[in-house]
């Protein structure tokens, strides 16, 4: 259901200011949320100050340096560093998107740092995934076939699969999962952007043979139609991918097969 | 793993609008303003018929300075709701999906929605014929 206010438990409050480094003349202010699950307390909003003479490019390498330099306890979610494996999705500068290809160049003023938003956090940003982890596990993601396995690999023409292009590029990172008004609201039942995108992805693989399952899977007003093409998925895709198309395309194919 | 026991993140209060969610709720705000402005008309319909001191009466309100303001939004909100709801239709036939699109429809519908606006009042005013 819509809730404007968060929790009286989820407020944040004001947090501790680091003293910035002595010495730097060129310092940027990070306002990071913080929540420590060990403190019974709300989250709070620390400020950072980094040299940015000695700090890389994007917001990830500033939040490594600040656990490296600052405080040892910043708790996040990393791996890649360059924009394949998905971790460290966070809302930045008031839009979702992976902090390891986020130039710090392209925030105006204070670079604020959230979790992705309305999900349970277990501590500072890492927020806890099990819910879209378990939607994406309902969609089967893997591929499906009646037909005998072939002793060699199973064939594609070149179209077929350029039909995947733009879906199998998804690292599941939640960042367009997370921006969907429609997934705060009904995240319990709607399935989300993301989720949606990868159904898409194995509706339209040549290879599988269960689309009709697939499609019946998702024909529901919950599961699907919360999508009301709010298109802020498309907007925030870090990658670049289009969620909001997935999701008319298995519209389309649930209307046409009636 | 008690959920109830952990926070939850910041949504709308942290969430920069967006040109996407904005006009999307634009659209469904303007729906609402249109059930109420169909109830407005039918209660006029309705004083028109129930007799010549209703319906005066019903003039009266609708033709007051705040009647008309009401009006206004609600002929915006006729247009904006008409327009973007030819996106919607676009969207349900597959088109006009990538970002550049949706930008672009979007500024459309709200240019559009304001200068039919606009135009139906300066009409309705008589001013159109002069211009």
């Amino acid at each position: 259901m819509v809730e404007f206010m968060l929790p009286k438990n989820s407020r944040p409050k004001k947090g501790k200011t680091w003293p910035a480094p002595t010495g730097a003349a060129n310092t940027r202010t990070f306002r990071i949320y913080r929540y420590d699950p060990d403190l019974s307390d709300n989250p709070r909003i620390d400020t950072f100050h980094v040299d940015m003479d000695t700090c890389g490019p994007m917001v990830l390498d500033a939040l490594v340096k600040i656990k490296n330099e600052i405080d040892s306890t910043l708790t996040f979610r990393r791996s890649c560093r360059e924009g394949v494996c998905g971790s460290c999705a966070f809302n930045i500068d008031g839009t979702n998107t992976i902090a390891c290809t986020k130039p710090i160049a392209d925030i105006r003023g204070d670079i604020k740092i959230y979790p992705l938003p309305h999900m349970p956090v277990i501590k500072d940003l890492v927020p806890d995934l099990s819910v879209p982890y378990a939607q994406y596990a309902s969609i089967e993601p893997w591929l499906k076939s009646d037909t005998p396995a072939p002793t060699s690999e199973r064939l594609q023409s070149p179209d077929e699969r350029a039909e995947l292009d733009g879906m199998w590029e998804c690292i599941l990172c939640f960042s367009c999962q997370t921006s969907c008004p429609s997934y705060w609201w009904n995240g319990d039942r709607y399935l989300g952007p993301a989720i949606l995108l990868q159904a898409y992805r194995w509706i339209a693989d040549s290879r599988d043979e269960a689309a009709g399952e697939r499609l019946d899977n998702v024909d529901d007003p919950f599961r699907l139609y919360r999508c009301h093409t709010i298109m802020n998925c498309t907007n925030t895709c870090p990658k670049g991918l289009n969620p909001g198309q997935a999701i008319g395309e298995i519209k389309s194919l649930l209307i046409n097969r009636r | 793993m008690q959920n109830d026991a952990k926070p939850l993140s910041p949504h709308l209060q942290v969430y920069r609008p967006q040109v996407t969610s904005v006009l999307s709720i634009m659209h469904r705000l303007t729906g609402i303003v249109l059930v109420l402005a169909a109830m407005l008309l039918t209660y006029w319909l309705a004083a028109a018929a129930y007799g010549p001191d209703a319906f005066a009466r019903a003039q009266i309100v609708l033709e007051s300075w705040f009647g008309r303001l009401v009006m206004f939004g609600f002929t915006f909100s006729l247009f904006y709701h008409l327009l973007n709801g030819f996106r919607h239709l676009g969207w349900d036939m597959g088109k006009g999906f990538d970002l550049t699109r949706l930008r672009i429809t979007g500024g459309l519908v709200v240019i559009g929605s304001i200068a039919l606006t606009l135009l139906s009042w300066m009409w309705a005013y008589g001013h159109v014929g002069k211009l």
